[in-house]
């Protein structure tokens, strides 16, 4: 079980999987592996890498869509990677070949059951002994709606302010009930619960159950779940943010939030943001982590990542963008970007191998030497659960009488 | 060491048995109290289980579901095992430590939604290179629609319509890939051979979608189907699409009546005889000898059914508060109450005894024929088909079942969690072996391969399978 004493690692390095890599080109490189996407082996291989290297925890991007170019529609390209499996269950599927590392697969709020995501979250981590979360993530595309039927997603104006748009803010209203229900189905059971008391025949103590009896605007929900409390108490919740609304979701709910500074001025101003948010949401004295996104290109030059940078843009068609900064160059120099950036108060950082066969590999054998070397990071897996190695202590029930 | 002469002498070639093992949830089968029962949430469980099924070339696993803790008397259930990880959670786990044995999940069809149901199964097919199975059931009631976003609203005349045009939606779904989309090729530049892969349109009663797919065809072209019903509307249904009916006709004379009925409407889908396979769940109890099981199998009962059980089971027919009775007593002189009010709730089995007064008049009447308790009654009467004995009296008793056309196999339901398969395995499954009646290897990698059924509109011809009659019917299995 996780340890609140455990001293750990001053840095941490979460990556994003994402089919063969983030840019829309990485499946044409070598090693890239195309074909083998919806393999159980490939992922295995990507997440026994990561944990080679160390790393925290690895995310697992989902939707409920095919992936487009474009941001709210779906596009006609059949020069990228389209089909994806579900992440939660990719994550199941690694869970049993993997030891250490964090698994945390894409939830999607908007479309989804709380009552079957908490138990499915609440069972990888039973399966995975401890090192279960979840990234949640809104969808505001009509056409994903359209796979539903159920409601209607109002467009989006991405020229306005989406934290000032009405559809906006409450999908991430409803992103937050979502979150609040999940936490509380998880603690809706008390950790010894279970009593298999054989002298009165009673398998469980019910006043250990607890009813969570949630309303609110979007959706009411009673528990309690039918899956015990998982190991972890509560896994990890994450969330990627860009703006205020986003960043208040993780401010409110999230143990972990990843966004996206192009610079260290950026960096301090979106952690003092997300801080003060903390603060008015009452969790000042909370751990919150507060995670850089970034792309990464990383090669033994600056000069050969940035010319496969270059290469991959001239196989896609267009300059590779990205919400995040895009980075190339040496493993030496992201190291040098990291303690930069580490500088503004920022926890960690979950990078985004460009390609997946090629980038994944140099994070785990090139730049956690490197950040080894400077003092920054593991040397070895110093917890057995995720909240461990994140230096975050298993959370008392709520329900539990004090 | 030569073959031993089959002792049933129907004068047809040998069936193949299927052979399947629940790993048992929630229900008063499982003997918790068991110094060697171990835990039913731990992966650890599910992964001897899963191993041991798999040593013993079973066809598959089966997970059950439940959405809701039951309650009784508004409180909790708290005598039988309670809680249960989630389903396709545990089946894709079970992926990564066993490489032929089936995973099929009962997934509840009202509270979820077509696409995402497809996607986890397409998903789960995939990443267990074509092993996934799904057994539709569907329920109704408000009760556990409390958890879920679409709540109880569901009448309940709708539930069969809504179970079907969910299973035929999904259909669409899953063959919304032909196979022969991904080209991946890093030379030409095209990943997709078609913009356009996954495009469905379902325009229903319940659903009104549309959109692409974002799974591309799964190794087995979609899941294998399993049905739980019973009623004509469910007997129907499994004979025109399902592949196999997870039975509940488990004795011999009604096994092989319903046997009889279901595979004779086959005919009129154009399907043959090997194309549904009708598996009844069974538990089972050895020993070294007759005697010896007999004498395990009656302690087994006792500890299934405690007092308190009993009288809480006898409450299901009565429906009002047992407590002050003595289990070991008589049956109470009292009516059932017959109103609408539940004192159960979350229990599928409840609503077969519509009838009360029926119920407990004849309940009555085999108490007094017997000189049974209540405790005694509920033993009697809520015992599922039961092999028990030697090795070798339940390896003929299951082959005997079988080649008589009282069902194709069993769905095993061990008594202890995880280590309850194990005896079987080393005891029963080589003696069946011997006689040929269970396979020594797997012969190919697919459930489908397994239980001897063909993949349905494989890709590259582009052929589409028929379109189907599809539908469930209400059986929250236990």
């Amino acid at each position: 079980m996780s340890d609140a004493s455990t001293v750990s690692s001053p840095l941490h390095l979460a990556v994003a999987l994402d089919g063969t890599g983030w840019h829309p080109a990485s499946w044409r490189e070598p090693g890239s592996r195309p074909r083998e996407l919806f393999t159980a082996g490939y992922w295995a291989d990507q997440v026994a890498e990561a944990e080679r290297g160390l790393l925290d925890f690895v995310t697992f991007e989902d939707g409920l869509g095919l992936q487009s170019s474009l941001l709210l529609d779906p596009d006609d390209r059949t020069d990228q990677v389209r089909g994806r499996l579900d992440a939660v269950l990719i994550a199941s599927r690694v869970a049993p070949l993997t030891q250490h590392i964090g698994l945390v697969p894409t939830v999607i709020a908007t479309h989804t059951e709380p009552f079957h995501l908490s138990k499915a979250i609440a069972t990888l981590d039973h399966v995975s002994g401890g090192r279960a979360g979840l990234r949640v993530r809104i969808s505001a595309r009509p056409h994903e709606a359209d796979h539903f039927g159920r409601r209607r997603v109002p467009r989006v104006d991405l020229a306005e302010n989406l934290s000032a748009q009405p559809s906006v803010t409450d999908l991430f209203d409803e992103a937050a009930d979502y979150v609040e229900v999940v936490r509380r189905l998880w603690d809706s059971w008390e950790d010894d619960a279970e009593i298999r008391d054989v002298v009165t025949g009673r398998f469980v103590d019910r006043d250990k159950l607890h009813y969570i009896d949630f309303e609110g605007r979007f959706f009411r929900v009673k528990g309690p779940s039918i899956t015990p409390r998982p190991p972890q108490g509560q896994p990890l919740v994450t969330a990627l943010a860009h703006q205020n609304v986003p960043y208040r979701l993780v401010a409110r709910q999230a143990d972990v939030g990843y966004v996206t500074p192009h610079d260290t001025g950026q960096a301090r101003a979106i952690v003092a943001e997300i801080r003060a948010e903390q603060e008015a949401a009452g969790r000042a004295g909370e751990p919150l982590h507060v995670f850089g996104d970034l792309v990464v290109f990383l090669d033994e030059t600056r000069a050969a990542a940035e010319d496969r940078l270059a290469r991959l843009d001239d196989f896609a068609g267009a300059p590779y963008t990205s919400d995040a900064r895009v980075f190339a160059g040496t493993p030496a120099e992201l190291a040098d970007l990291l303690e930069e950036l580490g500088s503004t108060g920022l926890t960690g950082f979950r990078l985004r191998p460009a390609v997946t066969g090629h980038d994944l590999p140099a994070v785990g054998r090139r730049l956690v030497p490197e950040l080894q070397r400077r003092g920054l990071f593991r040397r070895a897996y110093e917890a057995d659960t995720l909240r461990g190695l994140l230096g975050l202590a298993r959370p008392a029930n709520r329900y539990a009488a004090a | 060491m030569t073959k031993p002469p089959h002792p049933t002498d129907t004068g047809k070639p040998l069936k193949r048995i299927h052979l399947a093992a629940h790993f048992p949830g929630v229900n008063n089968t499982t003997v918790w109290s068991d110094p060697e029962a171990g835990s039913h949430i731990e992966f650890a469980s599910f992964a001897h289980f899963a191993r041991t099924a798999e040593r013993a070339k079973f066809d598959f696993l089966f997970l059950a579901e439940g959405l809701r803790l039951r309650e009784q008397h508004g409180k909790i259930y708290d005598l039988d095992v309670v809680g249960r990880p989630d389903t396709f959670t545990v089946l894709a786990a079970l992926a990564a430590v066993t490489d032929r044995l089936g995973l099929t999940g009962t997934i509840n069809s009202t509270f979820n939604e077509p696409y995402e149901v497809a996607r986890q199964f397409a998903s789960l097919d995939h990443l267990s290179d074509g092993r996934a199975a799904w057994n539709v059931v569907t329920s109704w009631d408000a009760f556990t629609g409390e958890n879920f976003r679409r709540g109880g609203f569901l009448p309940q005349e709708e539930r069969y319509s809504r179970a079907k045009e969910f299973l035929a939606t999904a259909h669409d779904l899953f063959d919304s890939w032909h196979g022969d989309e991904i080209v991946a090729d890093p030379a030409t530049g095209t990943f997709l051979r078609d913009a356009k892969a996954g495009s469905f349109v379902h325009t229903g009663q319940h659903f009104d979608i549309h959109g692409q797919f974002d799974v591309p065809r799964s190794p087995q072209g979609r899941p294998v189907i399993f049905q739980a019903g019973d009623s004509e509307e469910g007997r129907e249904f499994a004979a025109s699409s399902a592949d196999a009916i997870f039975s509940r006709h488990a004795r011999l004379d009604a096994g092989k009546a319903f046997y009889a009925d279901v595979k004779s409407r086959l005919a009129k889908y154009g399907r043959r005889h090997d194309q549904l396979l009708i598996l009844p769940a069974a538990t089972f109890v050895l020993g070294d000898t007759d005697a010896e099981a007999e004498e395990r199998a009656r302690e087994v009962r006792r500890l299934q059914v405690s007092g308190a059980t009993a009288l809480r089971h006898l409450e299901f027919v009565w429906n009002r508060d047992l407590s002050s009775y003595d289990p070991e007593g008589p049956l109470p002189d009292i009516d059932p109450d017959t109103g609408d009010e539940h004192l159960v709730r979350g229990r599928a089995q409840v609503r077969e005894y519509h009838d009360r007064l029926a119920v407990a008049r004849e309940w009555r009447e085999l108490a007094a024929a017997h000189d049974w308790s209540i405790r005694d009654l509920v033993i009697h009467t809520g015992n599922r088909q039961s092999f028990v004995g030697s090795p070798a009296t339940v390896a003929r008793a299951i082959d005997a079942f079988v080649q008589t056309d009282a069902s194709d196999g069993f769905i095993l339901v061990p008594h202890l969690t995880p280590g309850g398969l194990d005896e079987f395995a080393d005891t029963v499954v080589p003696l069946l072996q011997e006689q040929g009646v269970f396979r020594t290897e797997y012969e190919g990698t697919t459930l489908r391969d397994h239980l001897g059924l063909t993949h349905p509109g494989h890709a590259h011809d582009g052929r589409r399978p028929e379109p189907e009659h599809a539908g469930a019917e209400q059986r929250v299995a236990s």
